[in-house]
């Protein structure tokens, strides 16, 4: 085929020139590399060109699906060894053509970190974990030992060494992984999506992590998440963006965020970019926008200001009718250690509200209890007023539908049509009415040119999506979501959000759980704020991402608007927020 | 919801700290030699070691009342169906017939057959102390390189391991699903027809197996690139090495099933204990 | 020819060996169904044995069987009943013959493939539970011989069926979502 040359963009030209002068071979080198997975009808990466140099520290930010992971396996071996397919072009790594080079060899150079820190531990117990690798190469009983605890003392668990996955927090899963490929002391990191599922603060300590074994090792870092903003906590030499398989930029932090090309190719940009955007400001290179400490508003805080000014708060809507009432709720698992302590709320009704807080506060045991899979120990819950203590989980399915974040673990039969229907027709209803309903809720979800279509067929995004008209068409008044979004990128989140704004303007009240702040602020005006089982909060959204002790209590993150209204010298930061809020509201929908 | 497979809490017991090694080979013995012997006196012997053993283990009552409670009904079970299917198979072992009372056709209630139900009866009881011993004063941790020690294959033996590190996962993520099923109004009842209760419970394994498959995946990636089954030999972890403590343990459990072995060979001149000749 | 491989042991054998069985064990404990006859169960753990057997082979299939039934015998009654224990890992074993026979991984599931598989799955448990574990019940604690083949026949029925009927269904279900994978397209 064809051979194309790399995009020549400025800085990149001028970074390799620099590169080229003082570290004359890249340790990882694409050369019009060319992927596709036997399965697959066409490539998955194609004419794929990309120097990386040692002790870099690279992002690769693109949509899913985009070829990230495959990206990933190419570089750790995973492909060819595991995954099948054709490779065109070279792929050299510390100038080794890779295809010489076993996966067992190439896990001597580069180390990878899952997304799923379930998966990646192995071990029963914290050590055995990081232990694993040396297992295999057959390290002596004592060697291992003493080694274990260093590299447990460098991430900081040697406290946890005996303790089993299910009594660690999610950060604490997150070091042992990395301490698991720590071990033997590899050049490249890699990292695909470490920020999934873990609470803001826990995900930011991970980026802080990162970056301190990229400065005090030297390592060459190579990280692929989502979430932007989020990595760029810290400094990165280079952002990579991908996009259908090819790489379509190459460039730093702040030329990336400074162009649109985030936003064209479904790449959520930062929110303080976005806000200058909304006050009309052009972002340029030159204030540094790549990340929030690094930007210079000097030349537009003005601007920023007046248009500050300029946003009128809309009346607030008259207060309804409360709808579910938890009132003194307690519950424990095992009986001696509560899980959830003396919580008190309510929800109204047709209103969207967010559940939010450390990993372990208890918020997916709160939705069980509300759904009745577990039975509480102390305090009620009334539905309309009344206690529903004793109604069946079947019997609250019929105001409360909860889906769960894995929609593969809901999804029992093949078809759409019969998986929507299943919860009707396990309820006897006539088949006639079962179609007509549940054609219906298809309208509503989308989902309706797909009626005859096997489920296996579908995006993630779509079987989520038939995960909630599973649940809709019960008719529900409540409709619980445990991370609808988790692990989705941009252009999904958009979809399924936009869907639950929809469905919640029919009157349904909807509650998300969730660790994406930038989902509470846009969506949910109120928040609800767990820690360690007990409620932190409950107010609204700008409120809660503002105010310092609640963000440091329940793990949260101060959002990067109210720096901007620190930067711009706006007094009243949480208003600011609150202004961008009813910005997005009015102006953008 | 339990999350651990088994109850083990560490103890400072002599047994407790025995190599998991060596207390898996003295297991394997001891329970060969009770499966092996069919004298009654023998067994009875078996049995009350095997009680000391958990006494000096300090293991509760309160921890193996639900496992016993299960036994004691399966033998019973057993023992009534045995008797019903041949009432006389005492008769066929022992080759003496001593009546005791009649039962239907030509049948009889023997002494044979009382003896030898009794015996089957505890040798079905005396081997489950020796595993109850074992699960519950051995770290789970070291199963494994306890197993690949008296020469299984290690990766045989660490798919041991990986069951006990992800049944707790699967069995909560088959709550989470058996729960979301309900709530679309799933019933596992009795009340429901066989074909209904098949269909039902496929509905929560369908999911259950579906994504525990994705997991596989994960998890094969996880240790290939961590160089699972490189070399054609493995060390552990957790291994404990050996103290004189272990030899004497192992020394004991010799001894005992030689003890066994010689009963069967000069007193019974075979596994039987026959007092009826 | 088919043969070639089906032995094969990777990490992937070992992984569905490992989760597989704690499946196994937790299917064996929680999701028994109450047959007519009182008192006993119809396993659905055999159908995941048989399913696994087409996917992964008869080492796998053999261990996750073994392993499984041995723990939850272990939870359930403080120690297996090795008897039974092997039985179990025989029949998996054998089920594992299956694996590449049929088309179920390009997403065909048919007839013949149905067939196949109940064949081998019927063969191994006719071994495991007509021959195995009645020869063991006998030679160990030398139960009467008619009521241990009643035993087993029992067994040999109730998990023919299993396997047959949760295996082939899980299989269907199986099939259904590979057939996409190859004509797997950005817009589906
Ligand atoms: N094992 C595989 N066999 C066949 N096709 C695959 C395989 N893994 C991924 N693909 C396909 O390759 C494409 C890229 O997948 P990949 O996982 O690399 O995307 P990604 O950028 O990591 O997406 P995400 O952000 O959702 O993780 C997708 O269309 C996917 O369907
Ligand atoms: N089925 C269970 N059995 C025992 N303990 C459990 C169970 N589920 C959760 N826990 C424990 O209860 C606490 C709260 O768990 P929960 O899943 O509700 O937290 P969460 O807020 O949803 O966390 P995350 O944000 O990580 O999802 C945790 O310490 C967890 O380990
Ligand atoms: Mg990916
Ligand atoms: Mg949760």
């Amino acid at each position: 085929m064809l051979r194309r040359t790399a995009p020549a963009i400025p800085g990149t030209r001028w970074r390799l020139v620099r590169k080229v002068v003082t570290r004359p071979t890249p340790i990882i080198d694409f050369d019009h590399f060319t992927f596709q997975y036997y399965s697959q009808a066409e490539p998955t990466l194609q004419d794929i060109n990309l120097k990386i140099y040692p002790g870099e520290k690279i992002l690769i930010v693109g949509p899913s699906g985009s070829g990230k992971s495959t990206l990933g396996h190419c570089l750790n071996g995973l492909i060819p060894f595991y995954y099948k397919g054709t490779i065109e072009g070279s792929l050299k790594i510390n100038g080794v053509e890779t295809r010489e080079l076993d996966i067992f060899k190439l896990s001597k150079i580069l180390g990878t970190v899952l997304q799923d820190s379930d998966g990646q531990f192995v071990g029963l117990t914290v050590g055995e974990d990081i232990a694993f690798a040396m297992e295999n190469d057959c390290v002596p009983h004592d060697a291992m030992h003493t080694r274990v605890d260093r590299v447990a003392g460098m991430v900081d668990i040697a406290h946890v060494k005996n303790l089993s996955p299910y009594e660690l927090s999610g950060g604490q899963k997150q070091r042992t992984s990395l301490a698991g490929v720590l071990i033997d002391d590899v050049d490249i990191l890699l990292f695909d999506e470490p920020l999934a599922n873990l609470d803001p603060a826990t995900g930011k300590t991970a980026i802080e992590i990162i970056d301190d074994i990229h400065k005090q090792m030297g390592k060459t870092i190579i990280i692929i998440e989502h979430r932007l903003e989020d990595v760029l906590h810290r400094d990165v030499d280079r952002v990579i963006m991908i996009n259908d398989g090819r790489i379509i930029a190459d460039r730093n932090a702040h030329e990336l965020v400074s162009s649109d090309i985030l936003t064209s190719n479904g790449i959520r940009e930062p929110l303080y970019v976005t806000a200058l955007k909304y006050a009309g400001i052009r972002v340029t290179p030159e204030m540094k926008p790549g990340h929030i400490w690094s930007l210079d508003t000097s030349g537009v805080n003005e601007a920023l200001r007046t248009w500050n000014r300029s946003i009128a708060t809309p009346p607030q809507a008259p207060p309804k009718p409360p709808l579910l009432t938890i009132d003194k709720l307690s519950f424990s698992y095992d009986g001696r250690r509560p899980t959830l302590e003396d919580i008190n709320f309510e929800i109204t009704e047709g209103e969207m509200v967010s559940i939010v807080g450390k990993n372990g506060a208890g918020k997916s045991t709160l939705a069980k209890l509300m759904c009745g899979f577990e039975k509480a120990d102390k305090g009620a819950i009334c539905y309309r007023g009344a206690d529903i203590r004793h109604k069946s989980i079947k019997e609250r399915a019929e105001f409360i539908g909860f889906v769960m974040q894995n929609p593969n673990q809901m999804i029992s039969k093949n078809l759409i049509f019969d998986e929507v229907a299943l919860g009707l027709r396990l309820r006897g209803v006539k088949e006639e009415e079962i179609k007509e309903r549940v054609e219906q809720v298809l309208q509503v979800c989308g989902l309706a040119p797909f009626i005859e279509w096997p489920i296996s067929a579908l995006s993630y995004g779509q079987k989520k999506r038939v995960t909630i008209a599973s649940i809709l068409v019960l008719r529900p008044n409540i409709l619980i979501l445990d991370e609808p979004t988790a692990g989705q990128d941009y252009r999904h989140y958009s979809e399924i959000m936009e869907f639950l704004r929809q469905i919640n303007e029919t009157g349904i009240s909807i509650i998300l759980i969730t660790h994406d702040m930038h989902l509470m602020l846009e969506y949910t005006p109120r928040a609800i704020v767990l820690s360690e089982g007990r409620l932190v909060t409950d107010t609204r959204a700008s409120v809660v991402l503002t105010t310092q002790q609640v963000i440091e209590k329940a793990n949260l993150k101060e959002t990067s608007l109210y720096q901007l209204a620190q930067l711009a010298g706006i007094e009243d930061g949480t208003q600011f927020v609150q202004h961008f809020i009813d910005h997005e509201r009015v102006a953008v929908r | 919801m339990k999350t651990k497979l088994f109850s083990y809490n560490y103890e400072d017991t002599v047994i407790h700290n025995l190599s998991g090694l060596i207390k898996f080979i003295c297991f394997l013995l001891l329970t060969f030699a009770t499966m092996y012997t069919y004298d009654i006196r023998v067994i009875l012997g078996m049995l009350v070691f095997s009680v000391i053993i958990l006494r000096i283990s300090r293991i509760r009552f309160s921890q193996i009342k639900v496992m016993l409670i299960y036994v004691v009904i399966f033998i019973l079970v057993n023992a009534i169906f045995t008797f019903f299917f041949s009432p006389e198979h005492g008769v066929t072992l022992y080759n003496t017939r001593h009546p005791i009372a009649p039962l239907w056709g030509d049948k009889a209630l023997t002494q044979e057959q009382l003896l030898y139900q009794v015996t089957l009866a505890f040798k079905y009881l005396s081997v489950v102390p020796l595993g109850i011993i074992f699960l519950l004063t051995t770290n789970p941790s070291e199963f494994a390189s306890s197993v690949s020690g008296v020469g299984v294959p290690y990766k045989a033996s660490f798919a041991i391991s990986l069951t006990l590190r992800y049944f707790p996962d699967i069995l909560r993520v088959y709550n989470d699903i058996s729960q979301a099923q309900q709530a679309r109004g799933l019933e596992m009842s009795v009340k429901a027809k066989m074909k209904e209760r098949v269909k039902n419970s496929l509905m929560i394994i369908i999911p259950l197996i579906f994504s525990t498959l994705e997991r596989i995946e994960v998890v094969t990636n996880a240790m290939d690139l961590r160089g699972f089954g490189k070399e054609k030999r493995r060390t552990w972890y957790c291994v404990q090495k050996l103290r004189s403590a272990d030899y004497y343990a192992l020394a004991v459990s010799i001894i005992v099933t030689l003890i066994v072995a010689a009963v069967a060979y000069f007193i019974n001149h075979g596994r039987y204990f026959n007092p009826f000749i | 020819m088919k043969d070639k491989g089906i032995f094969k042991v990777t990490t992937r054998t070992i992984v569905a060996a490992g989760l597989g069985a704690a499946l196994f064990a937790l299917l064996f404990m929680f999701v028994k169904i109450p047959s007519p006859v009182p008192g006993t169960y119809i396993q659905t753990a055999y159908g995941l044995a048989g399913f696994f057997g087409v996917l992964f082979g008869p080492i796998a299939t053999g261990l996750l069987a073994f392993i499984g039934h041995a723990i939850s015998d272990a939870v359930q009654y403080g120690s297996p009943w090795w008897s039974w224990v092997i039985s179990s890992g025989i029949a998996g074993f054998i089920y594992g013959f299956a694996f590449k026979r049929t088309r179920v991984e390009e997403g065909i599931f048919g007839g013949k493939d149905i067939l196949t598989y109940n064949i081998i799955q019927v063969i191994g448990n006719a071994i495991a539970w007509l021959l195995v574990a009645p020869v063991l019940d006998i030679v160990i604690y030398a139960e009467p011989a008619n009521k241990v083949f009643a035993q087993g026949l029992m067994a040999f029925l109730s998990n023919s069926v299993v396997a047959g009927v949760v295996g082939t269904l899980l299989l269907l279900a199986y099939a259904a979502t590979r057939t996409r994978k190859g004509s797997l397209s950005k817009k589906s």
